[in-house]
C-alpha cells in the first residue's frame, strides 16, 4: 500500500510522520502548483469550489508517483466538502486510475466506522503503535503552528524582505526532518532561534490584521496566493483565525468524542447578535472571529474564500453589518484558479494602507 | 516655479499631471495605453515637458494604476501608490468632506467610502468588467454612436428599456434582442446606463452605505447618462471634478508631493528618460515549485529593477549612483 493525502498548509509534515511511523509507504504529493492546478482544473467540473481542484491535482500527481490510496477527510453539514471525496472517487475513477479512497470523517453517534478505517490503514500494528504514532504527529503539529505564528510576527519587522520566508521554511524542514519527540522539540526551538535572529527594523509598529473564512483558502498558500507573506511584506502583521492544530482538534476527532472546545463556544457566542446557527463550512466562525478580533482591537480584518463557497457567502452578506457596528474596516477576497495576482496586490495594498492612515487620523483624535 | 508630475497607467489609458506647490493642476495629459506602457509614459513626459513653461523644475514624481511600478522604475519615482489611495486622496483635496467615490475606468470599477477624511471602506469589481469603460466603448461602436454622444442620447430617452446588466455578455445579447424588438436607439442606451448603474451598486457596491457628497470619477465620468443613471439609483446629486479622467494623477502627483517634502529630495531621472532606450525581459525561474515569471526592465542596456519573485531572491539591483537629485 501507498498512500497518499491532499496538502493544506503544513499539514503534509505532521501527517507524513504519522504515516511513516505506522510503517506505511508515503507518497507526498509535489507542494500545489500551477502545474497540478492544471490537472485539477481539466478534470474537475467548472463550478466545483477552489479546494476541490487543488486536491484533484494532488491527488493526480501523487499517482503519477505511484500512489494508490488516498487518505481524504469528510464532512457533514451543508457544506460541498464532504461530498468532495465522493466526487473525486467519482473523477479519478473515471479517468481509469487505480486509487482507493479512505474517507475519514466525524461519525455521527459511534465511533465504530472511523475506528474501522483507520483499522484499514494501520493494519496488524498494536495500539500501542499507532498511539505512538499520533503523539509525535500532535506533537509536529503544535511545532509547524508555533513557527508559522511566529513567522506572522517577525515578517512585518523583517530588515531585509524575504529573510523571513526563507527562515520559516528552514524552521519548517527541521521540523519534518525530526525523527521522534525529542527531536521535533529541538527543531522548533532551532527554529524559532533561527526566526528570532533574523535582523529588525526597529521602531516599527505594523497594523495588525485579522484573518477569516473558508478553512482551506486560510491554510494553503498557495490557493491564497502567499497572502500572508505579502501582508506581511507590506508590514502588516497577521493573526489568522484558524491554525491546523485547531483544525484537527475540533474537525476531525473530537468533534465526534462531543469535546467541544472552549474557543468554539466563544466564537459562536461572539457571532451570535448577527448569525445564530451553523451555516456549514466556516461561516459562523468568519463572523464570530470578526467580532473577536475587533474586540481586541485589530486594525482590520481580511475576509478569504473559494469563489461559489455558500457558508461564507452567508458570512459576507452579514459582515458589512459587523464592520460598521464594531467599526473594524473588512475586506472579502474571493478566490480561484481565475484569480489575476496583480488584482489582489492591488487591494492588499490599498486595504493596509487605509489601515495605517486610520490609525494615524484615530490616533490625533485623542 | 515648482511642480510635482502624477502618473496614472491604467489598463485603457495613461494620464499625466503636474500640480504646483498650492496643489493646483497646471497641465495634464490622458493618451490611450494601446498595450505599449513604456511608450505611453515617455510619450506623456514629452507632451507636459512641452506644456510647462521654461525653467520649471520637478521636486517630486509619484506613480499609480496597474502599471505603477514600472512607471515608478521609469522616472524614477519617489512614491509607488495604488489607486485606490490615490483616487481618494484626489477626491479629499477636493471636497474636504467626501463620502464616497465612485471611480469607473476602462478596466475596473472601485467604490471608496470615507469618513473623517481617512478612507473606510473600498470595493472594487472582481469577478466582472460589465460596465466598465471598455464595455461601454464596444458598445458604442456596435451601436455606431460616438461614445462622446452617448450620454447626450440616453439623456433624451423618455421611456428607457430594461436591459440585463448582470454581466457584459448577457447585457450584450439583451441589448441585440430589444434592438431587434424596435425599440429606438436613445431608450436602449439610457437602458444600458442604468442596467450598468444596477450592476455597479448590486455588486461593488454590495453592502456599503452610499452617503453624499458623492464624487463620481474616472473615464466613465465624462457620460452624462451613466451620471444621470447614478443620481436616478441614489437619489442625491452626484458630483463630477473637473478633472474626473486625471484624479489618479493628481492624487499620485499629491502622493509624491507628501513623499518629495518629507525627503526633501527627489529620485526624479529627469525629462530626459524620454529619450532614453528602455527594455524589458521575462524569463521564469525554475529554482522551485513556485516558477515565479521575472521582469527585468533595463535603461540603456543597464539593468535597473527586477520584480515577480516570491521569495524576492531576483529583486535586488545594485543602486545605481548617477540618480540625479532633482530634475531638469
Amino acid at each position: 500500500m501507498k498512500v497518499t493525502f491532499p496538502h493544506m498548509g503544513n499539514l503534509y509534515i505532521p501527517v507524513r510522520a504519522i504515516l511513516q511511523e505506522l510503517g506505511l509507504e508515503v507518497v507526498v504529493p509535489p507542494l500545489p502548483s500551477k502545474n497540478s492546478l492544471n490537472f485539477g482544473v481539466k478534470h474537475s467540473p467548472e463550478f466545483a469550489c477552489f479546494p476541490l481542484k487543488v486536491n484533484l491535482g494532488d491527488f493526480i500527481e501523487a499517482h503519477h508517483r505511484g500512489a494508490d490510496t488516498v487518505i481524504m477527510a469528510g464532512g457533514i453539514g451543508p457544506c460541498r466538502f464532504g461530498y468532495y471525496a465522493e466526487v473525486q472517487r467519482e473523477i479519478l475513477r473515471d479517468l481509469g486510475y487505480e486509487l482507493e479512497m479512505v474517507v475519514l470523517e466525524p461519525p455521527r453517534g459511534h465511533l465504530g466506522e472511523l475506528l474501522e478505517k483507520i483499522r484499514r490503514l494501520t493494519g496488524k500494528r498494536s495500539l500501542r503503535q499507532v498511539w505512538a504514532a499520533l503523539q509525535l504527529g500532535w506533537e509536529k503539529f503544535l511545532a509547524v503552528d508555533e513557527v508559522e505564528r511566529l513567522s506572522h510576527r517577525v515578517r512585518p519587522r523583517e530588515g531585509r524582505r524575504g529573510s523571513t520566508t526563507a527562515a520559516y521554511r528552514q524552521a519548517l524542514a527541521l521540523i519534518d526532518q525530526a525523527g521522534d519527540i525529542q527531536e521535533t522539540r529541538s527543531a522548533l526551538a532551532r527554529g524559532e532561534e533561527i526566526l528570532n535572529n533574523i535582523p529588525r527594523k526597529s521602531g516599527v509598529s505594523p497594523v495588525r490584521i485579522g484573518l477569516v473564512g473558508e478553512i482551506f483558502m486560510l491554510l494553503e498558500p498557495f490557493a491564497n496566493l502567499h497572502l500572508e507573506e505579502a501582508l506581511g511584506e507590506l508590514g502588516a502583521e497577521v493573526e489568522r483565525s484558524l491554525y491546523l492544530s485547531d483544525w484537527i482538534k475540533t474537525h476531525l476527532f473530537l468533534d465526534a468524542l462531543r469535546w467541544k472546545k472552549k474557543k468554539e463556544s466563544r466564537v459562536a457566542e461572539a457571532a451570535a447578535p448577527y448569525l445564530r446557527h451553523f451555516v456549514g463550512g466556516d461561516g459562523l466562525d468568519s463572523v464570530g472571529n470578526t467580532v473577536l478580533y475587533a474586540q481586541q482591537g485589530f486594525d482590520g480584518v481580511i475576509q478569504l474564500m473559494p469563489f461559489t463557497c455558500m457558508p461564507e457567502i452567508v458570512a459576507q452578506s452579514i459582515l458589512p453589518r459587523v464592520s460598521q457596528e464594531k467599526n473594524i474596516p473588512v475586506l472579502t477576497l474571493i478566490l480561484d484558479e481565475q484569480s489575476g495576482e496583480a488584482g489582489i496586490r492591488t487591494r492588499l495594498e490599498a486595504f493596509v494602507d487605509l489601515l495605517e492612515r486610520r490609525r494615524t487620523a484615530l490616533a490625533q483624535e485623542e | 516655479m515648482e511642480v510635482f508630475l502624477g502618473i496614472d497607467v491604467g489598463s485603457v489609458s495613461t494620464k499625466m499631471t503636474a500640480i504646483d506647490r498650492q496643489k493646483r493642476v497646471v497641465t495634464s495629459t490622458y493618451m490611450m495605453t494601446m498595450g505599449q506602457p513604456v511608450k505611453m509614459i515617455r510619450e506623456g513626459l514629452r507632451r507636459i515637458r512641452a506644456e510647462l513653461p521654461e525653467g520649471v523644475r520637478v521636486s517630486g514624481v509619484g506613480t499609480t494604476g496597474s502599471g505603477r511600478q514600472l512607471a515608478g522604475v521609469l522616472v524614477g519615482a519617489d512614491s509607488v501608490k495604488n489607486e485606490i489611495t490615490a483616487h481618494a486622496v484626489a477626491a479629499l483635496e477636493l471636497v474636504p468632506a467626501v463620502q464616497t467615490i465612485l471611480e469607473i475606468g476602462g478596466q475596473d470599477s472601485k467604490i471608496i467610502l470615507l469618513n473623517d477624511g481617512v478612507v473606510v471602506d473600498f470595493a472594487m469589481n472582481t469577478v466582472c468588467a460589465a460596465g466598465t469603460g471598455s464595455f461601454l466603448d464596444r458598445q458604442a461602436a456596435r451601436l455606431n454612436i460616438p461614445i462622446e454622444s452617448f450620454g447626450a442620447l440616453a439623456l433624451e430617452s423618455r421611456n428607457p428599456v430594461r436591459i440585463a446588466g448582470r454581466c457584459a455578455v448577457f447585457a450584450e445579447s439583451d441589448m441585440i434582442h430589444k434592438q431587434q424588438m424596435g425599440h429606438e436607439t436613445k431608450d436602449i442606451v439610457r437602458g444600458l446606463c442604468q442596467a450598468l448603474v444596477r450592476n455597479f451598486l448590486n455588486n461593488v457596491a454590495k453592502g456599503k452605505d452610499i452617503r453624499p457628497p458623492v464624487l463620481f470619477q474616472g473615464g466613465v465620468a465624462s457620460n452624462v447618462g451613466m451620471k444621470r443613471a447614478f443620481e436616478e439609483a441614489l437619489g442625491f446629486e452626484v458630483t463630477i471634478p473637473e478633472q474626473h479622467r486625471v484624479m489618479g494623477a493628481v492624487g499620485a502627483a499629491l502622493l509624491a508631493m507628501e513623499a518629495a517634502l518629507k525627503t526633501k529630495t527627489t529620485n526624479f531621472r529627469g525629462f530626459g528618460v524620454a529619450d532614453l532606450d528602455f527594455s524589458t525581459r521575462t524569463f521564469e525561474c525554475h529554482d522551485c515549485a513556485n516558477n515565479c515569471e521575472i521582469v527585468e526592465i533595463s535603461m540603456e542596456k543597464t539593468l535597473v529593477a527586477r520584480w515577480g519573485s516570491r521569495c524576492g531572491k531576483w529583486d535586488y539591483v545594485e543602486p545605481r549612483e548617477d540618480r540625479a537629485a532633482g530634475g531638469d
